[in-house]
């Protein structure tokens, strides 16, 4: 079973095949990610740019093709980021809820095993995920912060490109056939 | 009704999740209180991972600076770097001490002052959020830590506790927008509240236009705030300009000059007087006493005064003040608050420091210049201020 494509599309229902991970996997890697989030900019302050919670739970709905663990996933991350934050639980919770959701959606529908069409998706839920955050927090907590999207634009193409090559080493740990 | 909610089963769940973290913020926002448990469950999930990568990490370094490149050479650098901040923090608690003898107050200081005890840490982490400033270390409520705690380093003021956990605490930093303290300059005489911008810089509201402040005065806490004892270093003052209603003033936090990798938990705070000094680090030049000055030649002391031991001015002047408590047969550090100081106003003439006007000194005693004022050093030298 070969992983890599070329075409951007699916053609049918059954070419959206699940893809399954180990349970230590779903739960080692998303905690993982949170460490690196915790740990790592406090002695690399360059790689402070990084969400890697945020691309984990792109990459497990993405492939994972269900929208309710979609949703699970991108809560459960959420909330754990915001209980290690300052911020009221549920603003990263809401926020990820969505990716995980809008991922795994197009999951069903494009081709996710495609190198380009995975860096653009990284890129636009990273953008998403900034723009959502922005408007929760004018709307809920009334926090008057800029407005930013020159910032987003660039935080997300960062994200995308270390998405990509994350993504491509998570492959690895997909169960095979 | 089954098959509809099986149809759109994806999306009820959607708004089910998202419905419910709505009413979980809206609880948070509306009635000012955090779902502590889900925090705490977060950091203990987290915090044992941390302490170990960061073990493995400072074994990794510490294994190939002390057993490849330096050998033991680090471990004394450590012992000596440890060495160093607390004789800083012990100088500055003795130039406080010596500066509130020059006001007659030594005695009740000395019989109230005790340094505050502290509880060191090492930083294992750094919080998440757009803009809050916060980090995790590894004590916690096991080890004494209680919320709203301060926080300090040797260089200043770091921060405060905001949330204590068994094995970790939450430290809001001087520079998150939430965090809030009441500071001071050297002679007490500005009064201001310290606050974070989520910048480098914090800012200083509620000084008066009529208040003198200028860049590079030194700031100190003033205790006000009931978290960081006073005479606690906060920084200096970077810059200041007119503002309605308030003076603008920006800050330049001292505390976190040197990175965020060991910190001080005060568990007991003591106040501190604040020095007169700064405690900048820039040597100056202080010229030679002119000819004849009975004040920058103390080695001419007068008849029946007892000689001047050697050192600086502060070390002549503390002699001097224990001289007479010895005579009076007094014992500093010992006795009640409001118990009966030693006289001071019986200093020998030639032993009075200068600009002092007891009923032994002459009024012809000719006064220090002012820019040292008695605490410094011998005339001629550099002085570390």
């Amino acid at each position: 079973m070969s992983y890599s494509g070329s075409r951007m599309l699916l053609s049918s229902q059954r070419e959206s095949q699940v893809t399954k991970f180990r349970v230590w996997v779903m739960l080692a890697v998303p905690l993982t990610a949170l460490l690196f989030q915790v740990y790592v900019p406090l002695f690399f302050r360059f790689l402070a740019f990084l969400d890697m919670p945020l691309l984990v739970v792109v990459y497990l709905a993405l492939m994972r093709r269900s929208p309710v663990a979609g949703v699970l996933l991108g809560s459960i991350v959420g909330l754990a980021q915001d209980s290690l934050s300052k911020n009221p639980l549920g603003m990263f919770g809401i926020t990820k809820t969505l990716v995980g959701y809008f991922a795994a959606s197009v999951g069903m529908k494009l081709n996710v095993d495609n190198v380009l069409m995975r860096f653009l998706l990284a890129f636009f839920f990273c953008v998403f995920h900034q723009a959502f955050y922005w408007v929760m927090e004018r709307a809920l907590l009334r926090h008057l912060s800029q407005f930013e999207i020159q910032t987003w634009l660039v935080y997300g193409l960062l994200n995308a490109v270390v998405g990509a090559a994350l993504f491509h080493l998570l492959d690895k740990l997909r169960v095979t056939a | 009704m089954e098959s509809f909610l099986n149809r759109y089963r994806n999306i009820t769940i959607l708004l089910l999740v998202i419905f419910a973290q709505l009413v979980l913020l809206a609880f948070q926002v509306k009635n000012d209180q955090d779902v502590r448990f889900i925090r705490v469950w977060t950091v203990t999930a987290v915090s044992p991972l941390a302490r170990i990568v960061e073990g493995l990490r400072g074994s990794g370094i510490g294994f190939v600076r002390n057993y490849i490149q330096l050998h033991d050479a680090d471990a004394q650098n450590r012992k000596l770097q440890a060495e160093v901040d607390r004789l800083r923090i012990e100088n500055i608690f003795l130039k406080n001490e010596l500066n509130t003898a020059e006001r007659a107050k030594a005695l009740q200081i000395f019989q109230q002052h005790t340094p505050s005890k502290t509880l060191a840490a090492s930083v294992i982490s750094t919080g998440l959020g757009t803009s809050r400033k916060v980090i995790y270390v590894d004590r916690g409520t096991v080890a004494g830590v209680m919320r709203g705690m301060a926080v300090v380093t040797p260089d200043g003021i770091l921060g405060k506790v905001e949330a204590a956990y068994p094995t970790a605490s939450e430290v809001l930093l001087v520079t998150d927008p939430e965090f809030a303290a009441g500071v001071m300059t050297a002679d007490a005489l500005v009064h201001g509240t310290l606050h974070g911008q989520g910048s480098p810089v914090c800012k200083v509201d509620y000084i008066g236009l009529e208040d003198k402040l200028a860049p590079g005065d030194q700031l100190y806490t003033s205790g006000d705030d009931r978290i960081f004892p006073r005479g606690f270093p906060v920084g200096a003052v970077k810059s200041v300009s007119p503002g309605q209603p308030f003076k603008d003033v920006t800050v330049e936090p001292s505390g976190p000059a040197r990175g965020l990798e060991d910190v001080l938990i005060i568990l007991e705070g003591v106040h501190q007087e604040i020095p007169t000094a700064p405690t900048s680090t820039e040597p100056v030049y202080v010229a030679p006493a002119p000819p004849g000055n009975a004040t920058g030649t103390p080695a001419t002391p007068g008849p029946g005064a007892p000689a001047a031991p050697p050192g600086t001015e502060a070390d002549r002047l503390r002699s001097v003040y224990k001289a007479v408590g010895d005579e009076q047969q007094h014992t500093f550090g010992e006795g009640l608050p409001g118990s009966k100081p030693p006289d001071f106003t019986k200093i020998p003439v030639s032993g009075a420091p200068p600009g002092f006007k007891g009923t032994g000194a002459p009024a012809a005693a000719p006064s220090a210049p002012s820019a040292q004022k008695g605490t410094g050093p011998p005339a001629g030298g550099p002085l570390r201020q």
